[in-house]
């Protein structure tokens, strides 16, 4: 259950937001999940649910946005785009591909008032 | 008026860039039904919940961990002026991790030598630790599933620095959730023991992933098990290709050298050179 330490990531980097910017309540926190990166949507909400009460973030909804995996193939040199870390090559079949994008968990955009 | 298409109409019109996604992402609408117009010319007609006022956009562009990273470089650097070379040490529950550590220890008896344990709970792995003689933080984690860059920023104030030697961390034992966080060492070391079965990297690829070493332990085991090695391997390196893989037995001392060895050398190179 590390996804309670990623809700309480976001809830921080809203929190300085709001201390920064001056808005008291967050209704929206737009993510960015690569496919890759270890984490589990569903856990992360529900983490973000309590983690957030008593904060700006509170009530929030979590938009979430999924970006490709991205790969370089070791076997044909080619970059590819992969779905799992488990992925051969969609190009070659090669078993051996090299993660180069996809697995970033970034906050991106917040909907305040 | 509407924030993200300027319409102030009951209904309006707007169309769609290719790489805009036909979401829900225009809720500050306050009108009931409006219409767009998709990049392939298609009309779709929807509502909107009319009691949803409009809020206003503030960019971030933050990593959900960046405070996490920023310990973690303040970690580094720290050690660094110390000349510490720093291990963080992860498997599953169950792998061996304290009986390799104990015995790495003792093996490289002579060098300044340090130790934070983590566990959720109880002290008995810093206990073992600390009979070699070499000094040990435990950092009980409670209901917490992984170390943090934080947990270590507070063991290293209270525990006298390897200086110019070598810094042991051992993660709690879980084969998930330390993987994505960063605690200021050099290498990220996953153990692995023979009696998990092969597929273990298939199973935990994240953990894999990260490994900058991979430590095949209890190779003792081999003869009563039906694990291939070379399977286990194999299955590393679809997850990490190239990443170095050491077989060892931290109970008989089997294959220690080259491990002893990686970690001289490593200790040698300096906080700049990663392999």
């Amino acid at each position: 259950m590390h996804e309670l330490a990623l809700a309480q990531g976001i809830v921080d980097i809203v929190a300085e937001q709001a201390a920064r910017d001056g808005f008291t309540r967050a209704r929206v926190v737009h993510l960015n999940l690569g496919v890759l990166s270890a984490v589990m949507p569903e856990a992360l909400v529900f983490g973000f649910d309590s983690v957030s009460r008593g904060t700006a973030a509170e009530g929030a909804r979590l938009q979430l946005e999924r970006s490709p995996g991205l790969a370089w193939c070791v076997d044909c040199s080619k970059s590819v785009e992969v779905s799992s870390r488990l992925d051969c090559c969609p190009a070659c079949g090669g078993a051996q591909v090299m993660i180069t994008g996809g697995e970033q968990m970034r906050v991106t955009e917040l909907e305040v008032d | 008026m509407c924030a993200t298409c300027g319409c102030g109409d009951q209904q309006h019109q707007h169309s769609h860039h290719a790489d805009d996604h036909h979401g829900h992402e225009h809720r500050e609408h306050h009108h009931p039904e409006h219409v767009h117009v998709l990049p392939d010319g298609r009309v779709v007609k929807h509502a909107h919940a009319p009691d949803e006022a409009e809020g206003r956009r503030v960019r971030v562009e933050q990593d959900i961990l960046a405070r996490n990273d920023g310990l973690a470089a303040f970690n580094r650097k720290r050690l660094a002026k110390h000349g510490t070379f720093a291990v963080n040490l992860m498997s599953s529950p169950g792998s061996g991790k304290t009986t390799l550590l104990v015995r790495t220890l003792k093996e490289l008896h002579g060098l300044p030598l340090a130790v934070i344990e983590g566990d959720q709970q109880t002290d008995l792995d810093a206990r073992r630790i600390q009979a070699t003689g070499v000094p040990a933080v435990q950092i009980n984690t409670g209901k917490g599933c992984h170390l943090d860059a934080a947990m270590v920023a507070h063991a290293l104030d209270t525990l006298p620095l390897a200086e110019d030697g070598v810094l042991f961390i051992e993660n709690v034992g879980n084969l998930v959730c330390p993987a994505g966080f960063d605690l200021g060492e050099r290498f990220k070391v996953v153990v692995v023991s023979v009696t998990e079965g092969d597929d273990k990297p298939l199973k935990y690829p994240d953990m894999f992933a990260v490994a900058d070493l991979v430590l095949v332990n209890k190779v003792d085991l081999v003869p009563h098990l039906d694990v291939d090695l070379h399977q286990l391997e194999a299955n590393v390196h679809r997850v990490r290709p190239k990443v170095p893989i050491l077989r060892l037995s931290a109970k008989t001392g089997e294959g220690f050298e080259p491990w002893l060895y990686w970690l001289r050398r490593s200790l040698a190179t300096g906080p700049e050179l990663r392999t």
